[in-house]
């Protein structure tokens, strides 16, 4: 399966980075020799292989469903590049 | 150079436990060390009036006799651990400015101990990268050189690498998900391992894959080693995937002594085309654990040659989730916008701007094969792959082997730049040897073992059981005695 510019414009879209035009035959060059290379997996008989989730055979630990934690505004809002009373600003997002 | 930065870590301990010098003494060696270290650009934020302060608080404490292992040893920290009020930017452009208001479990779990922190490591951007290449603060230079040609440390840790070879610090924290502690440790000399996933809380370090992502010490020596893992592993329940379980003394499971013990020779890590020095040492560190008393046996794992591909996917996947969190909105750069621009462009162009190239690749790469349509193709079939890769090890550690040698990387460190124009995939053959492991969530290490005909070091690779850190640590500690790899960089920086 061979990567088009076009294919490469639509993931550029879905990854929200911004490539310009005349960049992306070369981008798309770049995805085939990746995808190229990860072809290989088909090679390996997978029937009956459940896919792996966890690498550990362990249950995951559960905290009790309670807060414990919050009333953090100031620290959480200290490294945003546009805090406004409170709130993260952002530009329109409703018309 | 000085002789007190040139001190490993245990050595340190004990002169700082009978008093013969002080925590801030070597910590000033340091310093002074790094300041005239520029050249390597290695560390990327100085925190030398922390260094100093956490110094003094170490005396007091070893004046009291109160002196856990790690008290007064001063280390240098990966810029990928969160640590409170100091930059920690993953070397990504993306983070500039960004100050945590918080700090990662391993890096607390080490101030706990009275460490004291001098400073944050240069590395790949995000951990994406074999060479240090792709970070946002440029290149590390490799302390070793030939004929006066800049080399790599290696990455992602290249920073740590580099700093320790060159005793800028007694050891430093690295991160490893397909490689990224062992590569650049066997690139410059020293000793790095990458513990079991689950050993070390991931919490407060900066996520790049994270069912493979593992932090682990680098550091001169094995025993240097088992001292700062104790102090940075342990059950951590900010991080669910962190195992509850005891940590040993690993330290006291140094023996030397692994008489019986079976050794496992893959041949599907003969690689077509592999060196014949890198075939050379590997064969040598097989006798030499053969020497020791231990039992030498071929064993086959035969999913290796998928390890690579299946990493390309799922690493790529899980990265291109967790870096969906860059946005522009609650930390780090935001790019600037133009009349008329809404959300969207704000996200597009802010990713644009603070993300490397590789980053972007990786990230989209990653999108691709996440969605719809070809989820299954990709990403299941890896992680289908990715079972099979962990029952090639689970059936040989169940036949009786204790631990894997294997070559740690393919080559000697290369030239900087001189990979510029070959095609990612050429990149990522640096990982062959290490990936398997974080796939399969075992525990790795890197141990230096010999020196290619240019005089740079190579390393061996020695996988353990899961859990056997401790045994493992013992078995490299073997390696390490019989290999007997004392050179040091000459001093050029």
């Amino acid at each position: 399966m061979s990567i088009e510019p076009e294919t490469a414009a639509r993931v550029a879209k879905l990854a929200r980075i911004k490539v310009a035009p005349e960049a992306l035959p070369a981008l798309a060059a770049e995805f085939n020799t990746i995808l190229g290379f990860i072809e290989q997996l088909n090679e390996v008989d997978v029937e009956g292989i459940e896919p792996m989730t966890s690498v550990t055979p362990m249950r995951l630990k559960r905290r009790a469903d309670v807060v414990n934690d919050g009333d953090r505004q100031a620290q959480i809002l200290k490294n945003a590049p546009d805090a406004r009373e409170g709130f993260f600003a952002v530009p329109k997002v409703v018309e | 150079m000085s002789d007190l930065t040139r001190l490993t870590l245990a050595e340190a301990r004990d002169k700082l436990r009978a008093r013969d010098v002080s925590s801030v003494e070597l910590t000033e060696a340091c310093l002074t060390e790094i300041k005239g270290a520029g050249a390597l650009n290695a560390f990327v934020h100085h925190t030398p009036e922390t260094a100093l302060a956490q110094a003094r608080a170490a005396d007091a404490r070893l004046a009291q006799g109160d002196a856990p292992a790690m008290c007064g040893l001063p280390i240098g920290v990966k810029d990928l651990f969160c640590t409170k009020g100091v930059p920690s930017q993953a070397a990504s452009r993306i983070l500039e400015g960004f100050l945590p208001e918080y700090e990662s479990t391993v890096t607390q779990q080490l101030f706990d101990a009275g460490t004291v922190m001098l400073g944050k490591l240069n590395m790949d951007e995000f951990a994406m990268g074999s060479s240090n290449e792709t970070s946002a603060y440029g290149n590390v230079i490799n302390p070793w050189k030939v004929d006066g040609r800049e080399l790599t440390p290696g990455g992602s840790s290249g920073g740590s690498a580099a700093a320790v070879a060159a005793d800028l610090c007694l050891a430093a924290t690295g991160t490893d998900t397909g490689g990224s502690i062992r590569q650049p440790a066997a690139f410059t000399g020293i000793v790095g391992i990458k513990p079991t996933y689950g050993r070390c809380s991931r919490w407060g370090i900066v996520a790049f894959a994270s069912s493979l992502d593992q932090a682990g010490p680098m550091t001169k020596t094995v025993r240097d080693a088992a001292i700062m893992l104790g102090a940075m592993c342990g059950h951590d329940p900010k991080d669910s995937t962190s195992a509850d379980l005891a940590v040993p003394d690993f330290e006291a499971m140094l023996t030397g002594d692994i008489r019986g013990k079976v050794i496992g020779i893959p041949r599907e890590y003969r690689m077509e085309g592999m060196p014949a020095e890198i075939e050379k040492l590997w064969a040598d560190g097989t006798d030499m654990l053969k020497a020791a008393g231990a039992e030498i046996r071929e064993i086959s794992l035969p999913h290796t040659k998928y390890a690579l591909p299946a990493y390309y996917v799922i690493a790529p996947a899980e990265a291109s989730s967790n870096l969906a969190r860059y946005d522009g909105v609650r930390y780090g750069h935001r790019a600037k916008i133009s009349q008329g621009d809404g959300i969207t462009e704000m996200y597009e162009k802010t990713r644009a701007e603070g993300f490397g190239h590789e980053v972007q690749r990786r990230v989209m790469v990653g999108t691709y094969v996440l969605s719809a349509g070809f989820y299954d193709a990709y990403y299941n079939r890896a992680r289908k792959v990715r079972a099979l890769i962990k029952r090639d090890f689970d059936e040989v550690f169940a036949s009786g082997i204790d631990a894997i040698l294997t070559p740690a990387t393919p080559s000697a460190a290369f030239g900087l730049g001189e990979m510029k124009d070959a095609d990612p995939v050429e990149m990522y053959l640096n990982d062959v040897f290490t990936v398997t492991v974080n796939l399969a969530g075992l525990p790795g290490i890197a141990v230096p073992a010999g020196m290619d005909s240019q005089g740079l070091p190579l390393g061996l690779q020695l996988i353990g059981r899961p859990w056997e850190e401790g045994d493992l640590l013992n078995t490299a500690y073997a390696l390490e005695q019989a290999a007997g790899f004392v050179a040091k960089p000459d001093k050029w920086w």
